[in-house]
């Protein structure tokens, strides 16, 4: 394990920024409730600021407890009159619709997602933006097939889902939730993330041009209050959250007693398992990827690299060597492979979680990178000699921070991996397929990455076991959350 | 009822905890009479502490049990039907004083229960094929999702039907590999211990079913806030919805999956279904690369 950082690697490339001229981003924006963007009761907005420069880049409303009341009735109001009544394969119709507009609308989304999140445009371009239509592609063909989806053969919606999504995939995780449960017949109330709501009132924009019958969606702007107004609210059937395992425990004890049903998809801490016989190289590929794609601001993100003893040296040295060759830097340059971290707050979690490491006695290691002066920002890292017992092992950073931990067995690597209250995924690299099933069967994850990391389809299943929620998004199995 | 002079031989009542069939740690047992008000037997009041001797022999149980192949799990809950059925007119008599029904209706209770297991047992090796498969992902990658056993699973009983209604409840969770603390239904423990006596001679390993006799009150919140308990089935809490909320909102604490109680409790003759099955399985969705 060298000790001193390698030299930057790779060659110097002339700025090749996106440009933003695509986007047309209003100074300010109401809730989108019953069709039309309106002002809200309360008359209280905040800012949404671009990560990377602190650039204020508009005003959006603050939905209070009778914006949601009034969203909550336009929902339940269209439920009623028109969404479920509607044949599926008219409902299908609309779903392929927006499938369609998120397609031909594809680079001005991706544009207006990275300014707001901070995340670089391949990203936004090449997984987030053509994701999210497939998504709507894929649940539009489910909506006039779901007496054939083995849940019983009459599937009734539910009703009204509130739907409450976090700020690192702004637009992918509104597909996740709004699609299905739009195919089921159920209308919803969506609250996007204070920090990343332009795309969802975009989104709003793409409801209206789909002449999607107003109340089926519905938009509403703000922060925990107003989240916890939407899952409180009495008038909805339905509670569907992605985000921190704390405000899903808050969620699932206020739900307690009630009829809703809930799905949850929390925090993570996943093992990415290097077996000594792995392809090094692939593997190495496979790390960055898993902890510094969109930097590291992933719930099933490989945060934990178990990585076996007699290949440990020769893994992190690769590792590093590769790291130093990732460009961080401005989000909205084709050449960026990490962005900005989302928030300040964000910011500060993932350097006190750091400083924790380093007192505890782990080696901290950063690549060496210039980051620009404005805006929130934090270099790929690693740890090395982390214990179990180790803050950093134990909790969710959400930062582009990898904990590296070492094993001897293979029995030793599984028990490691599960030793986490968290359960949401793993992987293993390993060119033995029988070792690969072995460990894949005792991990207790919802998702297992094999040679592979960080892969995402509408067709297939996503979600934990544990402490890291419960109920799947995506596939056959996601059609179960919003359907009774 | 004794016969001539002969003394008969009076039996404990005791719980059932990683295959022994141990009394209280507190020393404490209660009163069950029958629907007619007789005494009927002392049976064991558990304590907090018998829950957790519980759950944590449910937690050893889980990997072996977990692990056993469907096809040897199925054969061993057929073994447990086959059992009961030897122990059919111990039980008739036993389900007819506990809930005040005469025999032919006390002996369809049995009869059901025993064909419930076998209904279950069949399911053990096919239930992954009904709803796992292969995901068609737009990739070169094989994908396919599995069902898994949630872990341990705590059940409070139904309380009204002692016998039915318990293997209406224990089989859908033991058949996929999760192992159980289940808190039988107070008012009418008897046929509950002489169920557990059926699994303990049925190859079914200890601690894979684990049973607590006594008031809920005493046992149900433990369960509920353990952690290392991750799925909660309220069944026996239909008709006290104070107590359910209170056990949900437990529950929440480490995120367990809740099955919630029906507003009355259910007619335990109509077709299960997969929910109960379903209910307490996860999903694990595999991904490998496919090329050269």
């Amino acid at each position: 394990m060298t000790s001193t950082p390698p030299p930057r690697q790779g060659f110097d490339y002339a700025p090749a920024p996106e440009s933003r001229s695509v986007v047309d981003i209003r100074s300010s924006y109401g809730l989108f409730v019953d069709g039309e963007l309106v002002d809200p009761v309360g008359g209280r907005s905040f800012k949404t600021i671009s990560p990377a420069t602190e650039e204020v880049l508009a005003e959006v409303s603050e939905g209070s407890a009778e914006d949601v009341d009034l969203a909550v009735q336009a929902a339940r109001r269209a439920f009623e009159t028109v969404w479920s009544p509607m044949p599926g394969r008219e409902r299908a119709k609309y779903l392929f619709r927006i499938a369609r507009i998120l397609q031909e609308r594809s680079r001005e989304l991706a544009v207006l997602e990275t300014l707001d999140n901070g995340k670089p445009i391949k990203e936004s371009r090449d997984v987030d933006v053509p994701l999210a239509a497939q998504w709507f592609f894929y649940y539009a063909g489910w909506a006039d097939k779901l007496e054939h989806a083995g849940l019983g053969p009459a599937p009734r919606p539910l009703g009204v889902a509130g739907q409450v999504i976090p700020w690192n995939f702004p637009l992918l995780m509104l597909a996740w939730k709004v699609a299905p449960a739009l195919a089921c017949g159920n209308t919803v109330v969506l609250k996007p993330a204070e920090t990343t709501p332009l795309t969802a009132l975009l989104f709003a924009e793409i409801c209206q041009q789909a002449d999607l019958p107003p109340g089926v969606v519905n938009i509403v702007t703000g922060a925990g209050e107003t989240g916890r107004a939407l899952v409180s609210h009495p008038g909805i059937d339905k509670v569907a959250f992605t985000g921190s395992t704390e405000v899903g425990r808050s969620i699932a004890r206020a739900v307690a007693g009630t009829t809703k049903k809930v799905t949850l998809e929390l925090g993570g801490k996943a093992a990415n398992i290097v077996f000594d016989d792995a392809p090094l190289d692939e593997a190495v590929e496979g790390i960055v990827h898993g902890i510094f794609f969109n930097q590291g601001h992933v719930c099933c993100a490989g945060s934990r690299l178990l990585v076996q003893e007699s290949v440990a040296e020769e893994v992190l040295e690769r590792l590093k060597r590769r790291m130093t060759t990732l460009r961080v830097g401005d989000p909205l340059d084709k050449n960026t492979d990490v962005g900005a971290i989302n928030s300040a707050e964000q910011l500060a979690r993932i350097r006190e979680l750091s400083d924790v490491g380093e007192q505890e006695g782990a080696g901290r290691w950063s690549a060496p990178c210039e980051l620009p002066a404005h805006g929130f920002w934090f270099p790929p890292t690693i740890f090395t000699g982390v214990s179990q017992a180790h803050r950093i092992a134990r909790e969710e950073i959400f930062g582009p921070v990898l904990s590296v931990l070492t094993f001897r067995t293979p029995a030793e690597a599984v028990e490691k991996a599960n030793n986490t209250p968290f359960g949401l995924s793993a992987g293993v690299w390993s060119d033995k397929g029988s070792r690969t099933l072995w460990a894949a069967s005792r991990l207790r994850a919802g998702v297992v990455w094999a040679n592979t990391f960080n892969k995402f389809d509408p067709a297939s299943p996503f979600g934990g076991y544990k402490e890291s929620g419960y109920g799947r998004e995506g596939g056959r199995h996601g059609l179960e959350a919003y359907l009774r | 009822m004794t016969s001539g002079n002969r003394i008969q031989v009076r039996k404990t009542y005791k719980l059932y905890v990683g295959g022994a069939f141990p009394r209280s740690e507190s020393g404490r047992s209660y009163v069950v009479e029958d629907a007619a008000g007789s005494f009927l037997a002392n049976a064991t009041h558990a304590s907090r502490k018998d829950a957790r001797d519980a759950v944590l022999a449910a937690r050893k149980a889980f990997a072996g049990w977990s692990t056993r192949t469907p096809y040897n799990r199925g054969q061993v809950l057929y073994r447990v039907a086959e059992v009961l059925e030897g122990r059919r007119a111990q039980l008739v008599e036993e389900v007819g004083r506990s809930e005040g029904l005469d025999s032919a209706s006390a002996a369809e209770a049995v009869d059901l229960s025993v064909d419930r297991l076998v209904w279950y047992a069949g399911w053990a090796d096919k239930v992954a094929q009904v709803v796992g498969g292969t995901n068609p992902v737009a990739a070169p990658y094989v994908n396919f999702s599995l069902p898994e056993p949630t872990g341990v699973v705590a059940v409070l009983a139904p309380s009204r039907s002692s016998l039915l209604g318990l293997v209406s409840v224990l089989a859908p969770v033991v058949v996929t590999g999760c192992t159980v603390v289940v808190a039988a239904s107070p008012a009418r423990p008897v046929p509950a211990v002489t169920l557990a006596e059926v699994l303990a001679t049925s190859d079914v390993p200890g601690g894979v079913v684990n049973l607590l006799t006594g008031p809920v009150a005493d046992t149900a919140p433990t369960l509920a806030s353990h952690l290392d308990v991750n799925a909660l089935d309220l069944t026996g809490a239909a008709g006290d919805q104070a107590l359910a909320t209170e056990l949900e909102q437990a529950a929440a604490g480490s995120l367990k999956r809740v099955l919630r109680p029906p507003a009355t409790e259910q007619d335990w003759s109509d077709d299960p279904g997969l929910d109960r099955i379903t209910a307490f399985l996860e999903t694990k969705t595999v991904w490998h690369p496919v090329g050269l």
